[in-house]
């Protein structure tokens, strides 16, 4: 096997890939999730090698396609930011798939199951692929990879209106790409390169000459990404996929979809344009932060008054979105290092609420908050579990959640804005509320006689739930893994490609 | 070099922004979706015309290596397109697949339509 | 089925053209316009010209749907299992055509012309099920 290590960027996204065409060919449910477990399950030691050997080695991991030499050819580029994400979304993938089992067996006809995991695995090469690629275009290609399986899987929902959404996405995420890459088309028009590193190095002088086309470039790539990430105001798209999707596909999106997003929004202010051009020169700190105070309001407001769960949390989504982006708007250490940690606190969490709503959905069939009362007497586990990750998302002491916003309120103060780390807390109040309600709804109400017969759901759903519950709880008194390589990858962010 | 000179020299990119702004008028502002993909198609299309006319390059040869040609046209850009035509047909496919499916569940493709009926429930 | 006489010899006669043609186009792609992306749009054209003057269920007799809908993946298998070689065997990385002969470029001819088969492949296929997915919907 040593002769396979030097492989292992590639490998991250064969593995899915094969795994995809694999269960193409096949045509029973059972055997397409074996295959998609093994792959899933083997997703996450790739990443965990390739993180270990940076941590170890302290230098990024080149792979170049074919073997073009890198600024021609496409590079895989792994540091500590990619590798770090990667491992977050091979990590959600590990927990879905035992969970996917039961969950999909009842909510998809038998004959579409094996083409819901073919779906599912090119999702995930798709999202992997971005992260892991150093390419500006090829990027876009595994952006739309990931894209076109997305809505292909909130199509299958069971409600005729998961096709109006997916159709909704699948215009919202085309127009998103195609701005993503007339940026990027911009700035090979002036650079001639699409290597990320290549780029970095060559904006600076371009940016004597051609200013424009490379702002122009900036604010394109902007407004793609963001319609891709779902950030207040272009996040209309987001409530009603994830309502609608089959229960394992809106988890594992929650997770995984808009954090690679981010990701490619970070890498782009942060790596490709440095700091210098986005946060100094132009008010991109302004735009952005206004949009994500707007987005943890607004969005926290409608999840308060939603009726449905799935929609509730989708709301939380797009305000939890808001404190990643506020981070990012920050630009400086604590402020990014917390956005990073929330990237994978919040995957986490919202994962771990989605697979609850899974659960009770399984058991009950309905996701309406008025029939769900009581369901903590029926289910109390899976409630218990619920109640949990609803916590980390208020961001109490003690859960992940809180780690999180510690380290934003820092770097708020950092900035000399004391005024916003009275706004955070303001807004995770909004969050008491939601998640407050669902609590009320749960415990204090009679169960309805729709609930007669509800119990637990299987090991195979509520473990995966426990084990993310339990993570919560864990991140929020370890903080090695999010917190500390956060801060490491924030400072070299704030470097530049240099480091 | 006057006004219009400019205008002249880089008119490829009036006409990459003029299908740009009116694929994307379409689908703002048209309730029909069959019309909203062609207006997406159109959309996409721009992005083609703004990679590969910058590719071309005046009294270049094709690209590929020969002691009588020392002009080439830049090959990367067709390469690129060629990868986006191909993103911009499978995205047409899954959405012209996802009208079909929606014409049959509610009987229609027009979307007030189709917000309506979803209200009368 | 009896009116359409010429119809049925004129498909007749061109079907074999069309299918002939194909792998022109697909050869051709070595030394001019051409590859396995035209060459499977035209192998798909045959198919469903046959499909369409002779009937869904005589085409679907010739090429299952079952078969075309495991031949997408096919393709796609071969395209993705031609870089393997080089990365298994050690001798280069993912996508490294060297190892499929002597010197740089009749390897990489070698290469791609694996990697156009896995094209023709998955676009024939893909198109022959698009059109077996949507020819007789809204019959029944």
């Amino acid at each position: 096997m040593t002769g396979l290590d030097e492989h292992l960027p590639i490998l991250q996204i064969l593995v899915p890939l094969f795994g995809a065409i694999l269960t193409a060919f096949t045509r029973s449910g059972v055997l397409a999730w074996t295959i998609a477990a093994i792959a899933s399950a083997i997703a996450p030691f790739i990443s965990a090698g390739l993180l270990m050997r940076i941590t170890e080695t302290g230098k990024p991991i080149s792979y170049v396609m074919g073997s073009w030499a890198a600024p021609w050819g496409i590079e895989y580029r792994v540091d500590l930011l990619n590798a770090f994400v990667l491992l977050l979304i091979s990590l959600i993938g590990l927990v879905s798939i035992p969970y996917a089992r039961k969950s999909v067996a009842t909510e998809i006809d038998s004959h579409k199951q094996p083409w819901f995991y073919t779906m599912y695995l090119l999702c995930l090469s798709g999202l992997l692929g971005i992260v892991i690629t150093g390419d500006a275009f090829n990027a876009f290609v595994f952006l739309e990879i990931s894209s076109l399986a997305t809505y292909t899987l909130i199509g299958l929902g069971r409600h005729r209106r998961a096709l109006l959404s997916a159709y909704q996405y699948l215009i919202m995420g085309t127009i998103g790409a195609t701005f993503y890459i007339v940026g990027v088309g911009l700035l090979y028009l002036v650079t001639g390169t699409l290597n990320f590193v290549d780029l970095a190095a060559r904006i600076g002088p371009a940016m004597q000459e051609y200013p424009r086309p490379i702002l122009a470039a900036l604010a394109f790539m902007t407004v793609g990404i963001s319609l891709k990430l779902a950030l207040f105001p272009l996040h209309v798209w987001l409530p009603n996929a994830y309502a609608y999707a089959p229960s394992f596909a809106t988890a594992f999106l929650a997770g995984t979809a808009t954090k690679a997003a981010i990701y490619l929004l970070i890498r782009i202010y942060f790596s490709v344009f440095a700091v210098a051009i986005p946060f100094r020169q132009l008010p991109v700190t302004e735009i952005v932060l206004v949009l994500s105070l707007a987005a943890m309001f607004i969005a926290s407001f409608a999840a308060i008054f939603e009726q449905n769960a799935k929609r509730m949390l989708a709301y939380s989504s797009v305000a939890q979105i808001g404190y990643i982006t506020l981070g990012i708007a920050l630009a400086n250490k604590m402020g990014l290092a917390g956005s990073l940690v929330h990237v994978f606190n919040h995957a986490i969490m919202k994962t771990a609420l989605f697979f609850a709503l899974g659960a009770m959905a399984y058991r009950t069939g309905v996701l309406s908050l008025p029939s769900l009362s009581g369901i903590g007497r029926k289910m109390p586990v899976t409630t218990a579990a619920f109640v949990v990750a609803g916590l980390g998302l208020i961001g109490v002491p003690g859960t992940a959640g809180f780690i999180s916003k510690w380290y934003l309120a820092l770097g708020a103060i950092e900035h000399g804005w004391t005024w916003l780390v009275f706004l955070i807390v303001l807004s995770s109040l909004l969050a008491v509320i939601y998640v407050g309600r669902f609590v009320e709804i749960a415990y204090f109400r009679e169960p309805s006689a729709d609930l007669a017969g509800v119990r637990e759901p299987p090991p195979t759903m509520l473990l995966p739930l426990l084990a993310l519950a339990f993570t919560t709880v864990y991140l929020g008194f370890d903080t090695r893994l999010t917190g500390g390589i956060a801060t490491r990858i924030a400072e070299f962010l704030l470097g530049g490609f240099t480091s | 070099m006057t006004g219009w000179e400019v205008i002249a020299d880089h008119y490829n990119y009036y006409v990459t922004i003029f299908l740009m702004v009116a694929g994307l008028y379409i689908v703002i502002a048209r309730g029909n979706m069959i019309k909203k993909l062609v207006g997406l198609g159109l959309f996409q299309t721009s992005v083609y015309l703004l990679y590969l006319s910058p590719g071309r390059i005046i009294g270049g040869t094709a690209p590929i290596i020969d002691e009588r040609f020392s002009v080439y046209s830049n090959p990367l850009p067709h390469v690129l397109m060629l990868t986006a035509i191909v993103v911009g047909v499978a995205t047409l496919a899954v959405g012209l697949a996802l009208v079909v499916r929606i014409s049959e569940e509610y009987g229609t493709i027009d979307e007030d339509e189709i917000f309506a009926k979803d209200e009368d429930q | 089925m009896k009116l359409d006489l010429i119809l049925r010899v004129g498909a007749k006669l061109m079907l074999p053209f069309i299918l002939i043609f194909a792998p022109y186009v697909h050869f051709h792609g070595d030394y001019g316009p051409g590859g396995g992306f035209q060459a499977g749009v035209i192998i798909a054209a045959a198919f469903i010209l046959y499909a369409i003057i002779f009937g869904l269920d005589a085409a679907r007799h010739i090429a299952p749907q079952g078969l075309v809908e495991r031949l997408v993946p096919l393709g796609v298998l071969i395209y993705a299992a031609a870089g393997l070689p080089a990365m298994l065997t050690g001798q280069g990385r993912y996508l490294d055509y060297g190892i499929f002969g002597h010197d740089f470029l009749h390897a990489h001819e070698w290469g791609i012309l694996i990697v156009e088969t896995g094209v023709i492949t998955t676009v024939a296929s893909t198109m022959l099920a698009i059109f077996y997915a949507f020819a007789d919907r809204g019959r029944q």
